[in-house]
């Protein structure tokens, strides 16, 4: 493997029975990059980061991790690696200072060394005052930035994050990503699922998964411009719920969602498009304030990647995605 | 028809104590019927505690809750009739088909025997779960589980719907689907309460109650809250970015930068003034300058400078963990 992959996946495969999660999957995640990993629920998300985590073998293909080979070094790989999910597991009962003490000693680490890191990341983490609060009476975004500490704390050089920022407030998940851009600049690679299609704009490389296997890939701008079939129109009504269901029901209406107040339509040519959807708009009597060409988001991408293919909410979850 | 012109929530002085700690302060408000209502905050700040407060679930320490003109302190089992709770972690059964566990809230909620069927069939057409009503909850995906989530909650037909951040952790397109049914539900006249840490699904709600340390410290529509911001909003769109952001955030002249998606925000006192000086500040430290414009301020931005300005005039003092 080069010495600037941190990940290389070939034909990385995982079956449950006849039901493959994970379907061949080929990509390499440069080190010291942010690498984000999108797809709906079910999608095999979670399967390929456990299996990428040596927690879960795959039954076809290879992986290798920081040099190691999944399947055969994953002792090795454990050591070298940090892995936090949503479902991080702090010690309630203990205090903020506690929990980190716990995992240095988890991780071996000698008592000078254990406190150095743990004053360490209680300032980089802005933690400084709740040291001795119970991790349990911490919100929601402090406990995050807690249990990332405790995850890293042996200092790893690839950090697996699955949806580590799920139900967390926008301020909280702000300063979270702010920690992950730190790594980056160490030299630490990162790869991160997320269901905030804002957070995915941060990563120096995406790529959508979709019933086992990945349909895109690239830097978020290159597949905002590539990806989306069709051109999207932004349309602004103070009717906005009228508005999309008369817009849902055109022919020349691909899709059309909210996005925040506004309506988004992804049609195949605006120009031809617009005279009909006004037309539609005025025959119900709702009022436009504005309709116009958009360049599109990266929600507006996923959505139109996942629709092409039939799909909505993936019907067949993998068994490893189930919490 | 006559429509009942009372509101159909009204919180009054609602307050909420875990031992020394005021998790709900004096909160009052009204949500007219029809209205969809999204209270927004920081995580801590009291959202599921004035939830299950409204739902009967824990007892406030003082206050009242009048639902479609019901007091829910004298008449629990009337308001139980006319509402929907939908928990962060709703209840079904995993070993339970989608059918089976309608079925048992059907029971739960005294469903006349002869009106289940129908209701049944309904509510799994307009969450599109028909094709899948011998599914295990176990093996459904997360935003189909919240769909089913919704149409237990909504099996004895009620006209107050109470959800806590129901989209959580649930994919873009899923997202999309949730909030067409909620949509559809308020057409038919439910009127919503709903908490969530999505800012374009706050945006697109009737009223936004902004809820930061137990206090309600604004409730208002959407547009009027985005023009209340101190300062005017400049986005940059510059590379590199972990330069950008260190130039802009270091520079007197910004109240507060924010990374949003691929690009900063920027709120200054005078965008005219600010966009050449900060733009040759970039180019000065070699940072490309692709754009800078003054942009009307989205929610997120509101959000970030009315919480930025409570906790730098309390110095964080007395917050403890609820930051």
């Amino acid at each position: 493997m080069g010495e600037d992959a941190a990940v290389r996946a070939l034909d990385l495969t995982r079956a449950f029975g006849a039901f493959l999660a994970v379907d061949h999957l080929n990509f390499e995640i440069p080190a010291g990059t942010v690498w984000g990993f999108l797809g709906p629920n079910g999608a095999g998300k979670s399967t390929t980061i456990r299996m990428l985590c040596g927690i879960l073998s795959p039954t076809e293909g290879r992986a290798e991790v920081l040099g190691y080979d999944v399947a055969r070094d994953h002792e090795r790989i454990k050591a070298r690696i940090g892995y936090m999910s949503q479902r991080f597991s702090l010690n309630d009962d203990l205090t903020v200072a506690e929990n980190l003490a716990f995992y240095a000693g988890v991780y071996g680490l000698s008592g000078v060394e254990a406190r150095d890191r743990a004053g360490e990341w209680i300032a980089r983490a802005g933690l400084r005052g709740r040291e001795r609060l119970l991790a349990g009476a911490l919100s929601g975004g402090w406990k995050q930035r807690l249990a990332l500490g405790c995850a890293v704390l042996h200092r790893p050089r690839m950090v697996f994050l699955d949806e580590p920022t799920s139900g967390v407030d926008p301020v909280s998940r702000r300063e979270f990503w702010e920690l992950i851009g730190t790594f980056a600049e160490d030299g630490v690679t990162v790869m991160v699922t997320t269901h905030y299609m804002d957070e995915a704009e941060h990563c120096d490389t995406l790529a959508f998964i979709f019933s086992g296997r990945i349909i895109a890939m690239g830097a978020p701008a290159e597949i905002k411009r590539r990806e989306m079939l069709g051109e999207l129109l932004e349309i602004v009504t103070p009717r906005y719920a009228e508005a999309l269901e008369v817009l849902a029901a055109l022919p020349e209406v691909r899709e059309a969602a909210l996005f925040g107040r506004a309506i988004h339509v992804t049609v195949a040519n605006s120009q031809v498009a617009l005279p009909t959807l006004r037309e539609a708009l005025a025959g119900r009597g709702v009022t436009v304030d504005r309709i116009a060409p958009v360049p599109p988001s990266l929600e507006d991408v996923f959505v139109s990647l996942v629709e092409r293919r039939g799909g909505s909410a993936g019907p067949f979850p993998s068994p490893g995605d189930r919490p | 028809m006559t429509v009942d012109p009372s509101p159909a929530i009204v919180v009054q002085g609602l307050t909420r104590r875990f031992g020394d700690m005021l998790a709900v302060k004096d909160l009052s408000f009204a949500v007219p019927r029809g209205e969809i209502f999204a209270l927004l905050g920081p995580d801590g700040a009291g959202k599921t505690t004035t939830l299950r407060m409204l739902c009967g679930a824990i007892t406030p320490s003082r206050g009242t809750v009048v639902i479609d003109g019901v007091d829910l302190r004298r008449d629990p089992e009337a308001v139980h009739a006319r509402i929907a709770y939908m928990p962060q972690r709703f209840s079904l059964y995993e070993d339970l088909t989608v059918q089976e566990n309608l079925d048992f809230y059907a029971e739960l909620f005294g469903v006349p025997r002869d009106a289940r069927a129908a209701r049944a069939r309904r509510l799994l057409e307009f969450s599109g779960l028909s094709v899948f009503t011998n599914r295990r909850g176990a093996d459904l995906s997360g935003g189909m589980k919240q769909k089913l989530a919704l149409a237990c909650a909504l099996i004895h037909e009620p006209r107050v719907l109470l959800l806590d951040e129901p989209t959580a952790g649930v994919d873009p397109v899923s997202r999309r689907e949730f909030w067409r049914i909620l949509y559809e539900l308020n057409r038919e006249g439910a009127t919503i309460l709903v908490s969530t840490t999505y800012m374009d699904e706050a945006d697109r709600c009737t009223t936004v109650g902004l809820l930061y340390a137990g206090e309600l410290i604004a409730a208002e529509d959407p547009g009027v809250m985005k023009r209340r911001l101190h300062g005017e909003v400049v986005e940059f769109v510059a590379e590199p970015r972990a330069a950008a952001r260190r130039i802009i955030a270091g520079s007197t002249e910004v109240r507060s930068a924010t990374l949003i998606g691929d690009r900063f925000h920027a709120v200054v006192a005078d965008a005219a003034a600010a966009i050449p000086l900060l733009t040759r500040r970039l180019a000065a430290q070699g940072v490309l300058v692709r754009n800078a414009v003054a942009i009307p301020a989205s929610l997120e931005d509101v959000f970030v400078s009315m919480i930025a300005e409570r906790r730098a005039g309390r110095n964080g003092a007395g917050e403890g963990a609820h930051g």
